[in-house]
């Protein structure tokens, strides 16, 4: 894949070289591209094979390993479901059903207007006021399929807010 | 100035303890009253939050569960006076028995202050333990952590004390503390309690591990779904350092401790020590032959304490108040308190502190106060995924590690998830086979292999495929699993699986 609009590998050099000094720094170098970017592009391996003296496959095969990082954009939003035991006891299977029939996507997809991308969850530590979803960074408990319905419409609706 | 506190911690905000506070200043303003806003960790009682506390001359009343539309009302009825007349009072916080009849010592100070606040931690025993160990020889602090009998809490309950020792007597010039953050099991909720509404706690007890086993540096290895915890320590450790009980000269004392918060990436086998390890280093999460054992070979290649968050959480206490002071709550072999964590379908969710002993039945029924859709209770799993489901037979049976070992079940890290009689057993026999196959780092065949033809096979018995065979192989598929496999991810995935088929037969004959 070649740079496009998302990144240039001077930006990518950039947080490797921020970085790269840390012991075992593969890791917090992945986590800052993808903070960055929104994903980890693949045109970042033979970057990060490079500075740290590893082999591409070696670097392809930690970004495949974590759920935590993707290698393609996703959507404005990105909606993750508790999947888990604690979920599951208050519903979590109607609601993540009811999430892929109505957005019209399974996990790991964005939907077509490319708003929301769809991702499971194990565990947000929200147990107690199941079942949980999170919005990017932010938590919601006690999500029913109308609330879940009203967050969706909210994210469709309102604009970003420019900082 | 009435001084008014609104949780900030992720159950808190997710219950939408921002609007409220937002709202409160704004009544507030517009009332012409003056309110000092403190935005305070959770005192931990769930079903409560966001749980709104006023400072009065006879100290603190709770209001909950508060939303943003309650504002206008509860103000009416005198809520800044800390009067007693709207239905959302709960009275004087320290009087709700929730809260009352916990035994906090771990968690003594959550809720109560702002988590940043040094001078909040300090004015209740913080670093306390901290300005002992300074004073003591590292032999003299791990002997205080072995007599207080604390084992990790983990789930695999190793004493610390002989863990700590073992990296003391180890040669090495370099070696690590880490902190095990990776709470991955559901139903747990007790580690993030501790770093987003008492974060010093942790930081006190890593520098005392770091000073009792001459380990300079620390890691805490955070899972990736709590950012709202890795924000709170980044800032903790910058603040615990600015003040001097971090870096190079910890109080003066010439002793060197720095500590740095790592991201997992949403993997939960990394709560697996040696996972941990490996992906601490910048590596695939795959978990590594034992022996070694990291306290000798750990973190690239030196002696390593890993010890779970509430473990290093407990340690301030037993070096402020001495290890006797801790070993007396308990049981038998299990010493000191236990964070019950009360999750899933339940009235009155929340952290639980008590010592060792209390019934399951007891947590559920008294604390708890049955299930939240009001149907009876089914079925309870105690420990995380990786532990079994316990039918009402097995409910009596007090909290101790050693009880729960004897029935084949474990009180792992203190989760305790309820499920109501809608719960299709078979679907979660199922669902354990389902997350070891997501979750296997894949290094041993009968976890990444075993875990997939275990979905296969409880899918057949399901549809009645030859069920009285494929029962008979499903268990022969957990013999193996629990046998072959090299760490407790496929070595215990088996355990619930089991104890559905023990306990809750029916629903795989349907």
């Amino acid at each position: 894949m070649s740079p496009s609009a998302d990144w240039t590998p001077q930006l990518i050099q950039g947080e490797i070289d921020a970085l790269k000094h840390k012991p075992g720094a593969l890791l917090p170098i992945l986590h800052a591209i993808q903070d960055r970017v929104g994903y980890v592009p693949e045109g970042a391996v033979p970057l990060l094979a490079e500075s740290l003296l590893m082999t591409r496959a070696e670097v392809h095969g930690v970004i495949t390993f974590y759920h935590h990082f993707r290698t393609s954009r996703p959507g404005s939003h990105v909606v993750r479901i508790c999947r888990a035991e604690a979920c599951q006891a208050l519903g979590a299977r109607t609601l993540e059903a009811h999430a892929k029939a109505s957005l019209e996507v399974d996990y790991h997809q964005t939907t077509r207007d490319r708003e929301i991308t769809l991702e499971a969850v194990y565990c947000l530590g929200n147990c107690a006021c199941g079942p949980s979803i999170s919005v990017d960074d932010r938590v919601h408990g006690r999500v029913t399929t109308e609330s879940f319905d009203r967050l969706v419409e909210d994210m469709r609706t309102v604009p970003l807010e420019v900082k | 100035m009435v001084r008014v506190y609104v949780p900030c911690d992720t159950t808190a905000l997710a219950m939408g303890a921002d609007a409220v506070a937002a709202r409160l200043q704004s009544e507030a303003t517009v009332r012409g009253g003056d309110i000092e806003l403190i935005r305070n960790g959770s005192r931990g009682l769930a079903w409560l939050e966001p749980m709104v506390e006023v400072e009065t001359p006879a100290g603190r009343v709770a209001y909950g569960p508060v939303s943003a539309g309650d504002v206008p009302g509860l103000m009416d009825a005198g809520l800044l006076e800390g009067r007693d007349e709207h239905p959302l009072c709960c009275g004087p916080t320290d009087a709700i028995p929730y809260l009352a009849r916990q035994q906090r010592l771990t968690f003594s100070r959550i809720g109560i202050t702002d988590p940043l606040s040094l001078d909040d931690y300090r004015a209740l025993e913080g670093f306390q333990g901290l300005e002992n160990a300074l004073a003591m020889q590292g032999q003299a602090i791990v002997d205080e952590v072995k007599e207080s009998g604390l084992r990790g809490r983990g789930g695999a309950a190793f004493p610390t004390g002989i863990k700590w020792q073992t990296v003391h007597e180890a040669p090495g010039e370099q070696k690590y503390i880490v902190c095990n953050a990776d709470e991955g099991d559901s139903g747990t909720f007790a580690d993030r309690l501790v770093m987003e509404c008492d974060p010093y706690m942790l930081i006190e007890g890593m520098a005392i591990a770091g000073l009792a086993v001459g380990a300079t540096q620390g890691y805490i290895y955070l899972r990736s779904e709590y950012p709202l915890a890795k924000r709170i320590l980044d800032e903790a450790i910058a603040r615990a350092k600015q003040a001097g009980y971090l870096g190079a000269n910890m109080r003066g004392s010439g002793r060197h401790f720095e500590l740095e918060v790592r991201l997992g990436a949403g993997a939960y086998i990394c709560g697996e020590e040696t996972s941990l390890l490996e992906s601490l280093e910048g590596k695939r999460g795959m978990v590594r032959y034992k022996p070694p054992l990291p306290a000798i070979v750990g973190l690239f290649g030196c002696p390593t304490v890993v010890n779970n968050v509430l473990s290093l959480a407990a340690v301030p206490y037993i070096l402020a108040r001495g290890s006797q002071a801790y070993a007396d709550f308990g049981m038998g072999r299990s010493r000191g308190t236990l964070a019950i964590q009360l999750a899933g379908n339940v009235k009155r969710g929340g952290l639980i502190e008590l010592a060792f002993g209390t019934t399951l039945r007891e947590v559920m029924e008294s604390f708890g106060g049955g299930t939240f859709t009001e149907r009876p209770l089914r079925a309870v799993q105690v420990g995380g995924p990786l532990c079994a489901y316990l039918p009402e037979s097995q409910w009596d049976m007090p909290l101790d590690y050693e009880t729960f070992a004897e029935v084949g079940a474990g009180v792992g890290h203190g989760g305790v998830v309820m499920f109501d009689d809608s719960v299709d057993m078979a679907q979660q026999a199922r669902f354990s086979m389902e997350f070891c196959k997501v979750e296997s780092c894949g290094k041993c065949t009968p976890c990444r292999i075993g875990s997939t033809r275990g979905v296969e096979v409880i899918d057949r018995i399901v549809a009645n495929q030859d069920r009285a065979a494929n029962l008979e192989l499903l268990e022969e598929l957990c013999e193996t699993m629990e046998d072959g496999s090299l760490c407790a991810m496929g070595g215990m995935t088996p355990f619930p699986v089991k104890s559905v088929m023990n306990h809750f037969p029916d629903d795989l004959q349907r």
